[in-house]
């Protein structure tokens, strides 16, 4: 039996098959690895991977929900033990941790394989993957186009089929753009809800870890293995995550909000045909459309991009040669900061630093960061307001499908813009679903976002689920056998 | 608003960051750009809009809870730069005061 044809399935399906002995764990990892070996020479998913590792991690995996199941998680999550934690950043680089994150930790109990660290922009800012140390990550359905970022390398090799499940960071979209460019779920979930303990920070108000797979009911699954307090982060949540087990159940009697001014100029067509195809899905699923205008996404742009980058300069203070990294050879301290810094951080990790260092300076404080603080108030009303009328949001991920590579590295604030429907719900905390949704006419993937209030993950996986049958209700219950083509090389 | 090649220096001082001679310009002209986009926050009234800074939920914090474990020097040093058994090594950094 080859190892192939297990591609492309649930890990839901391939934990039940290495359970019942059909498959050993060391065969599902593999068969990821048969993927790559098509794939990964053009498409540049991977930071860190290593054949001995995976091995021993797959022969040693304990038993649990995802016992031989492989799983990419970025390179800005602790790994103790197999590879390098680097961020995508010279100034990591060879940088091993001396302890899991906690999301590893729970990956490693259930059984999971970590079978490779993925590609990122530096320290998670960028939207395209381009920001890399490693160099660019290729789209796997186009490889003139980026991925999307900051979590690329994850979200195009759980596309390609290194591994049905990926881990990301999502702090204005970086799990969730990525996801809609490559075709596969992504979930933000609620701010709180799973442990960002040795997540390298960013903008600590905004980050969560996210979580990538190919179909609705493996997200549902590793939420609900990841989910729930930990005491080693105090901004866990203490009451029990959401039930997401109804996953499955359909949308009838549920009711989606419909912000259609959001897109009436500056987005694609192809993204506007997605969410009307999406519309009507839900609708036949026997969910109600409730249309109402809501605030312009440049705003929470405007307030993410203050916001974010204050956090990012006084998080990245760590990083200045002392501790581990790289060191830049000097005879005094000042010296050894300045050198180590910025010989070790790329240029879009210094134009956001001294971003936020301006933000946060002297005469600027005000004017700045504390207006983006009462920004940020009035887009968590904006959408409070939203769900009081209705159950969650249909909204694009992005306002383009895949772009081509070097398309924005040269304009920032062009590069800012393709988060401007994703950074919201970073600001108001609550959950955020991209959901793929076959490809459009030039072959690339299409997608549309649900987001939902706090602790509405269960919500939007039935919702994305209900989309993942096309609201076709009779097939819901069922084994999901995927419609979406796999990437073709071109 | 605008940022200008001296306003660049100062802040990169204060960041512990040098833009080499040719950049300055250029990051002056990106920085802002984004000055000029954030700007549009002036169009919201937000007179009865506290500062967030954090969402409340995740706000109620509770107490440091010690819970025993310890890394070990080794473990700690393990990346460092450079190291005198067990201390990260860094040039001086208080000058001889009674030369």
């Amino acid at each position: 039996m080859s190892a192939n044809r297990w591609w492309g399935r649930p890990a839901t399906t391939l934990a039940a098959c290495v359970a019942r002995g059909e498959l050993s764990a060391e065969q599902a990892v593999e068969s990821g690895w048969e993927a790559a070996s098509t794939w990964e020479g053009d498409v540049h998913a991977v930071a860190h991977a290593d054949a001995t590792v995976r091995a021993r991690a797959a022969r040693t995996a304990p038993p649990g929900p995802l016992r031989g199941v492989p799983v990419i998680v970025k390179d800005n999550l602790c790994t103790a033990g197999d590879y390098p934690t680097t961020c995508g950043s010279r100034i990591l680089a060879g940088y091993r941790a001396p302890y899991d994150a906690t999301v590893i930790r729970r990956l490693r109990a259930a059984g999971a394989v970590l079978t490779a660290k993925g590609n990122m922009d530096e320290f998670a800012m960028g939207s395209s993957t381009e920001f890399s140390c490693y160099g660019p990550t290729r789209n796997p359905y186009d490889l003139t186009r980026v991925p999307g970022g900051s979590s690329g390398g994850p979200a195009a090799a759980v596309a390609y089929g290194l591994a049905p499940l990926g881990l990301g960071s999502d702090t204005g979209g970086s799990v969730r753009q990525p996801a809609a460019f490559c075709g596969v779920f992504g979930l933000k979930p609620t701010y709180g809800r799973l442990s960002r303990y040795r997540l390298v920070a960013f903008g600590s108000s905004l980050d969560q870890v996210g979580l990538f797979a190919r179909h609705a009911g493996d997200v549902a699954l590793l939420y609900s293995l990841l989910a729930g307090p930990d005491l080693r982060d105090a901004t866990t949540r203490a009451s029990p995550p959401p039930d997401v087990s109804a996953w499955d159940r359909g949308v009838k009697g549920l009711s989606f909000g419909w912000p259609e001014n959001l897109w009436r100029e500056g987005v694609e067509p192809e993204v506007v045909a997605a969410l009307e195809e999406a519309a009507a899905c839900l609708e036949r699923a026997g969910a109600r459309r409730v249309a109402f205008d809501f605030l312009p996404g440049t705003y929470a742009v405007a307030t993410y991009y203050l916001v974010a980058t204050a956090e990012a300069s006084s998080n990245l203070a760590r990083f200045d040669g002392v501790r581990y990294g790289p060191r830049a050879p000097s005879t005094d301290v000042w010296s050894l900061y300045v050198r180590s810094r910025s010989q070790g951080f790329g240029p879009e990790v210094k134009r956001r630093i001294l971003l936020g260092t301006y933000a946060l300076s002297a005469g600027y404080y005000d004017a700045f960061y504390l207006k983006a603080q009462r920004a940020r108030t009035r887009i968590r009303r904006e959408y409070q307001a939203a769900f009081g009328r209705c159950d969650f949001m249909l909204l694009p991920v992005a306002p383009t499908l895949a772009f081509r590579l070097g398309e924005k590295t040269t304009d920032p604030l062009a590069m800012y813009l393709s988060d401007i429907f994703t950074i919201g719900a970073n600001l108001a905390g609550i959950p955020g679903l991209a959901v793929p949704l076959g490809l459009a006419g030039s072959g690339l993937p299409r997608a549309v976002q649900l987001v939902g209030p706090e602790d509405s993950e269960p919500t939007l996986l039935r919702a994305g689920r209900a989309l993942e049958v096309r609201g076709e209700v009779a097939r819901l219950g069922r084994e999901h056998e995927t419609e979406f083509p796999w990437p073709m090389k071109r | 608003m605008s940022i200008d090649r001296d306003e660049v220096r100062r802040i990169a001082d204060l960041a512990r960051l040098e833009i080499a001679g040719g950049d300055v310009d250029r990051m002056a002209k990106e920085l802002s750009a984004v000055l000029d986009f954030v700007a549009a926050l002036n169009e919201l009234d937000l007179a009865d809009c506290e500062p967030t800074s954090m969402v409340p939920a995740a706000a109620s914090l509770r107490d440091d809870e010690p819970d025993g474990r310890r890394l070990t020097s080794e473990a700690a040093l393990a990346a460092a730069p450079e190291r005198e058994r067990d201390f990260f090594l860094v040039p001086p950094v208080v000058e001889n005061v009674n030369p």
